[in-house]
């Protein structure tokens, strides 16, 4: 693989540009970068609306030990990763009721996954394998993703974003006034469920762009600084989305000139984006 | 009230359980078309427990419910319904307006984007619905701050927006919950008196959960009393008497009213407070 940080980048930014987009990788970040970012932004606009940020952050760090799970008993990560976090997701969506009150309980149930993930890095890392799969489902890689997976991002990426815009409207009156969409017939309990479910695969695969760490980079801050914006509902979701999908192009753009990983610059534009929007609405 | 015409909401011998418990036994009542009815009763006595059966979210262990002639159903559209409930937290980022929006087609699948809308709905439909939230804003007077953030606005001013919510699907029958809780008095006396406004312009029939019946007493038209599993509906002035809730209770309970025709209650077990203490 060539190492970006080889190219020349002292030159103007559009041959920058055009030297980026011809490598074959790029293209592929580019494109499940993109996707990704979409999904992410979209859910998070929910995720932070209905206060589920810890929630989405347990999540977040059960992909890690999802992923060194399924690289321990030599199963490609990224289904290990999908299935443990669906699997937790839906445990937290049928217990959901209980689990608002039990911040201390889910705490302990992360860290407990979070300990397994130890183990299974051991038992990986013994095997003579290089760790380095630890440091890219803790920081993400997105240059690292393999061919056979970006197919399978992209569905999963478009099928989330999808459904969520399906679900938009109901979800959004079942977050705001769960009492009142109850009345109207809206299946309030099923709508939650699924949110969790849609968050834990906007969490996996936000992933290879900025690991399980960084995941509120792009799933709380745009959606945070949407929020604060914009008052109209549709337009901040739109809004959350298109942020999170400019954040990765740029970190990927600034990642490609210089030496450091994209995931930093991609959290960091979203630090600094949002520290901007709150000065600039105080 | 003429005992031929058909009533909106009808209880023949329900009876509810809730978590093994009996709430309500065998409770028949009739109410008419356009009644302004407060329910109220103990804490726990199963007066939020009501509105849930007539809007079909608890059924019946026994006996039935009819709404507007059809058995109770969820989702009902000719129901508006103001649940109990705290104020939206102060940082809540969505506009008054889009609240009472998603009171109206929130039931709905998919995201409104308005420019794809107006060319895939036949255009007359979002004009109207789009008219329906415009006046069910401006007749609870809250026109003004509709367009601000729910977060911002003062206890008052929510609740007129969760009243135009209520409205906006322009129901027969309203279930308010505990509405007027996070009032002040001046407020609380402004929003039962719209409330009566739009019962009695447009035949909407009122079910009315208080605490406190002295802010409501002037506009009632009659009272449901729930206490020990049984329901009685009258007047005020034939249900809230020391004969009737003694015997309700089966224990002494006094009922003083004062020389400015406040109601108080003395002696029922958990008994709602009144304004005047």
């Amino acid at each position: 693989m060539v190492s970006p940080s080889s190219i020349n980048c002292a030159r103007n930014p559009l041959d920058i540009l055009s030297q980026m987009l011809a490598i074959d990788f790029v293209h592929q970040a580019l494109l499940t970068g993109t996707i990704l970012a979409l999904g992410a932004g979209l859910v998070g606009y929910f995720v932070v609306l209905r206060g589920l940020i810890f929630a989405a952050d347990t999540l977040a760090h059960v992909t890690f030990t999802g992923g060194l799970g399924a690289a321990a008993l030599g199963v490609p990560p990224f289904i290990g990763l999908v299935g443990l976090t669906l699997l937790t997701a839906l445990g937290m969506g049928l217990l959901q009721e209980r689990l608002r009150t039990h911040d201390a309980a889910v705490a302990m149930v992360l860290t407990w996954v979070l300990g397994w993930g130890a183990l299974f890095i051991s038992i990986y890392t013994a095997r003579g394998t290089d760790g380095t799969i630890g440091v890219h489902l803790l920081f993400g890689s997105i240059l690292a993703v393999e061919k056979s997976q970006v197919l399978w991002i992209v569905l999963v990426g478009l099928v989330c974003t999808g459904l969520l815009l399906g679900i938009a409207r109901p979800l959004l009156f079942a977050s705001l006034d769960p009492e009142l969409a109850l009345g109207r017939g809206i299946p309030v309990r099923g709508l939650g469920i699924i949110l969790l479910l849609l968050i834990a695969l906007g969490v996996t695969s936000a992933v290879p762009a900025v690991g399980a760490l960084l995941n509120s980079a792009l799933l709380i801050t745009p959606a945070a600084i949407a929020q604060r914006l914009c008052p109209r509902p549709y337009l901040a979701m739109g809004l959350s989305g298109l942020l999170a999908v400019l954040f990765t192009w740029a970190g990927l753009g600034l990642g490609f000139c210089t030496p450091y990983p994209i995931s930093f610059f991609i959290s960091s534009l979203a630090f600094i984006a949002y520290g901007l929007t709150v000065i600039v609405r105080r | 009230m003429g005992a031929e015409v058909p009533p909106v909401i009808q209880l023949q011998q329900a009876t509810v359980r809730r978590g093994g418990a009996t709430l309500w036994r065998e409770v028949n009542l009739k109410i008419q078309p356009g009644e302004f009815v407060a329910v109220l009763g103990p804490n726990g006595v199963g007066k939020s427990t009501l509105l849930k059966v007539i809007l079909g979210l608890i059924p019946l262990s026994q006996g039935s419910v009819q709404v507007l002639g059809s058995p109770a159903r969820v989702g009902h559209p000719g129901i508006g319904y103001l649940p109990q409930r705290c104020t939206f937290p102060p940082d809540l980022p969505i506009r008054g307006q889009d609240l009472v929006g998603l009171s109206l087609e929130g039931n709905r699948w998919g995201v409104p984007i308005p420019f794809i809308r107006r060319l895939w709905c036949r255009g007359g439909q979002l004009k109207r619905e789009q008219a329906w939230v415009r006046e069910a804003i401006e007749r609870v007077g809250a026109g003004a701050y509709a367009s601000r953030r729910v977060g911002e606005l003062s206890g008052g001013e929510q609740q007129r927006l969760l009243m135009a919510q209520a409205l906006v699907t322009k129901p027969q029958i309203l279930l308010l919950d505990e509405p007027f809780d996070s009032l002040d008095l001046a407020n609380q006396q402004a929003m039962v008196a719209l409330v009566r406004e739009l019962s009695t312009a447009s035949q909407i029939t009122v079910l009315l959960v208080v605490h406190d019946l002295n802010p409501v007493l002037p506009y009632l038209d009659r009272v449901l009393y729930l206490a020990q599993g049984q329901a009685l509906l009258g007047s005020p002035q034939e249900v809230i008497t020391s004969e009737t809730l003694s015997r309700l209770y089966g224990a002494p309970i006094d009922v003083l009213r004062t020389r400015d025709g406040r109601v108080v209650v003395v002696g029922q077990p958990d008994a709602y407070s009144s304004s005047s203490r």
